[in-house]
């Protein structure tokens, strides 16, 4: 159990800055996810608090204890990687066994015996025990590798995309697997992923991590229906967020190029959106629907069956807009339809900085 | 980068406007390789076979006889022989575990972020490129006891390193070491970049010791490789000549090569030398085919 804080942490190799003044506070017991694009400096983040890489600048917390010169060991953590680091040549019992092995660790054998044997049961393995790694799945490997950090009490968990390399079926099930591991545990958990959806399923806590610099930290909730700026906006939600340029004129939202017009966002005169002032209106998919009395008239340029829903986007001038819409909804392409949207989950953000409002404020 | 092999003759090529074709062209590049290895290797290996079983000698006019397999017995009942066989055991076991031991430890403290790493092992591979002749005569220089520098550098005085019969063989073995550890050392060091860099962060993060890393991670993915330069080296080792030859002239360091030459070119029992030569051959291929087996039960693990 631990508590950790990064404070102003700076890492540079050689010309290329992998992170830049982050701070990150991460509460005891917390799943917290750390979510961004290949290269935002997620790993590095990660190998920092194991202790595999020292932050140029900055100091690393862990209960309060500033742990610069610890290495990996003293710290305490378990890590789980995307490539499986299992022991070749061993099996997988010996693979679990080896984290309680070493001598400073004193464990009784059979205190290691009922460890492993239950790590495999939680983690259904029982049947691998005595396999040699080189002869598992993907999966499998993946399950023995995160195995050897649950078979220790480490005080953090620490995860590397330990899901990516899985097909899509194996990682949901993993994925809930992973969150009843760390709830009945109750242990602190950083897990970094590009997968966004990853990031909402499991996450107490999401943290949006763009160049180097944490954008936004909060509850998937949050993350996802206030976004800090146009970037977290974009990046999180499949689809995306629509992002359309416009200003606000006499209570009514107006669309830039297209002078389409919606309206008015609840609130949006509180938080300093005056008229005239360039501003990007964000909506999600599902905030927008098709009525036919409905203030814009559009065209279906594609479709997107996913079963329940259908995605549709939707053509206005030059401009593409995607809208969920029920299954059931018929339309076809280059049909003509109107749209209106939600105006109580319009979020707006400035068009120069691409802070929402409500941030900004 | 694959590229693709050229199979077939190039119809537009010089080769083919002369008329030759793709069969001309190979056996113009085989033959003579075939030819040579015969006239030089297989020729005299089965024409040595026969000289075995007979009395043969290289230096008289007399006819050979053919004596069956007397030559074996006697010399596997020759106590001289079985001596010159426990020397050689001696040599090869000293000399590569030194060896071993010295490679594998440099290959160790070279095998990290250090500064003029590529020219440090450049010149630790020198010893390895120099004539078996050369070392053989410097090192004599080195052992020398009035003068030599090794006695003034360890302040041994005028210790006998090469005229003292308990000690030769060890000096010539010291000498091994130090020409052959870069090879051992060379091999170690390619199968210790081979090992993933992720898999000691793991073990740092498993809290393993570093005794517990080496033996249980370091040690295992780099048997195999190692296990190849043991054989290597015991081959050459069982066979040493020049070194030994070179060096000194004790009865405790004639290891068997050197009785063999003697038996050979020096008491012309052209016969019986075959047949020794051939007890060796057999010898080498069953120690070395030890090791394959074991290698490949290393790399099956």
């Amino acid at each position: 159990m631990a508590h950790i804080q990064l404070k102003n942490i700076s890492k540079t190799f050689g010309n290329h800055i992998a992170l830049a003044g982050l701070n990150l506070d991460i509460a005891d017991g917390e799943f917290f996810v750390l979510l961004g694009e290949t290269g935002a400096g997620k790993t590095t983040t990660l190998r920092m608090v194991a202790g595999l890489e020292k932050p140029t600048e900055g100091q690393v917390f862990i209960d309060g204890v500033d742990v610069a010169n610890w290495g990996a060991a003293e710290r305490d953590v378990a890590l789980v990687l995307q490539q499986y680091s299992l022991y070749p040549r061993y099996t997988v019992r010996e693979n679990l066994e080896f984290p309680l092995k070493p001598k400073i660790r004193r464990i009784e054998p059979d205190e290691i015996k009922t460890r492993v044997d239950r790590v495999a049961r939680t983690l259904r393995i029982e049947h691998l025990l005595d396999r040699k790694t080189d002869r598992l799945s993907g999966g499998e490997m993946q399950r023995v590798s995160i195995g050897r950090a649950i078979v220790r009490k480490p005080r953090v968990f620490l995860m590397d995309e330990p899901l990516s390399a899985l097909d899509a079926k194996l990682r949901e099930a993993l994925r809930t697997e992973l969150k009843n591991i760390q709830m009945n545990l109750g242990q602190t958990f950083l897990f970094v992923t590009h997968d966004q959806i990853e990031a909402m399923s499991m996450g107490d806590k999401v943290g949006v991590l763009n160049h180097g610099r944490i954008v936004q930290t909060g509850t998937p909730y949050e993350i996802y229906n206030n976004p800090r700026d146009t970037y977290v906006a974009s990046f999180v939600g499949s689809p995306p967020m629509n992002l359309i340029d416009g200003k606000l004129v006499d209570n009514r939202a107006v669309m830039a190029p297209l002078n389409f017009e919606l309206p008015l966002p609840v609130g949006a005169r509180t938080i300093g959106a005056t008229d005239g002032r360039p501003l990007v209106f964000g909506i999600r998919p599902e905030d927008v629907y098709l009525e036919s009395g409905a203030p814009v008239e559009a065209r279906v340029h594609d479709v997107e069956n996913h079963g329940v829903e259908k995605i549709l986007t939707l053509r206005v001038g030059d401009a593409m807009l995607r809208a969920t819409v029920p299954a059931r909804t018929d339309v076809e392409i280059e049909q003509p339809v109107r749209f209106a949207w939600n105006p109580d989950k319009v979020v707006l953000f400035d068009k120069g900085s691409g802070v929402s409002l409500r941030h900004a404020g | 980068m694959a590229t693709a092999v050229m199979t077939t003759l190039d119809p537009n090529s010089r080769s083919a406007a002369r008329g030759m074709s793709d069969l001309t062209i190979r056996n113009l590049f085989i033959i003579p390789t075939i030819v040579f290895l015969i006239v030089f290797n297989i020729f005299p290996l089965i024409y040595s076979l026969g000289y075995s079983f007979t009395d043969f000698r290289a230096s008289s006019a007399a006819p050979a006889n053919f004596v069956g397999l007397q030559n074996y017995r006697e010399l596997l009942n020759d106590p001289f022989i079985w001596s010159n066989f426990a020397i050689t055991a001696k040599y090869v076991i000293v000399s590569v575990v030194g060896q071993v031991v010295v490679g594998f430890g440099v290959a160790l403290l070279l095998n990290r972020d250090i500064p003029l790493k590529g020219l440090l092992t450049t010149l630790l591979l020198l010893p390895m490129m120099l004539s078996m002749a050369v070392v053989g005569l410097f090192w004599k220089l080195l052992y020398d006891p009035s003068f030599g520098i090794i006695n003034y550098t360890l302040g041994l005085g005028s210790f006998e390193w090469l005229s003292n019969p308990d000690m030769a063989l060890y000096a010539v073995a010291i000498t091994d070491i130090w020409m052959w550890s870069p090879f051992v050392m060379l091999l170690s060091l390619a199968g210790l970049s081979a090992v993933p860099k992720h898999l000691y962060e793991a073990a740092a993060i498993d809290r393993a010791g570093s005794f517990y890393t080496f033996f249980r991670i370091t040690l295992p993915l780099v048997a195999p490789i190692l296990m190849i330069a043991i054989i290597f080296r015991t081959m050459e080792a069982f066979k040493t000549f020049d070194l030994a030859y070179i060096l000194t002239s004790q009865p405790t360091t004639e290891v068997i090569s050197i009785r063999l030459y003697k038996m050979a070119f020096q008491e012309w029992q052209t016969g019986r030398s075959c047949a020794l030569a051939y007890i060796v051959l057999i010898m080498i291929l069953a120690i070395t085919n030890i090791y394959v087996k074991y290698l490949n039960k290393v790399k099956e693990r």
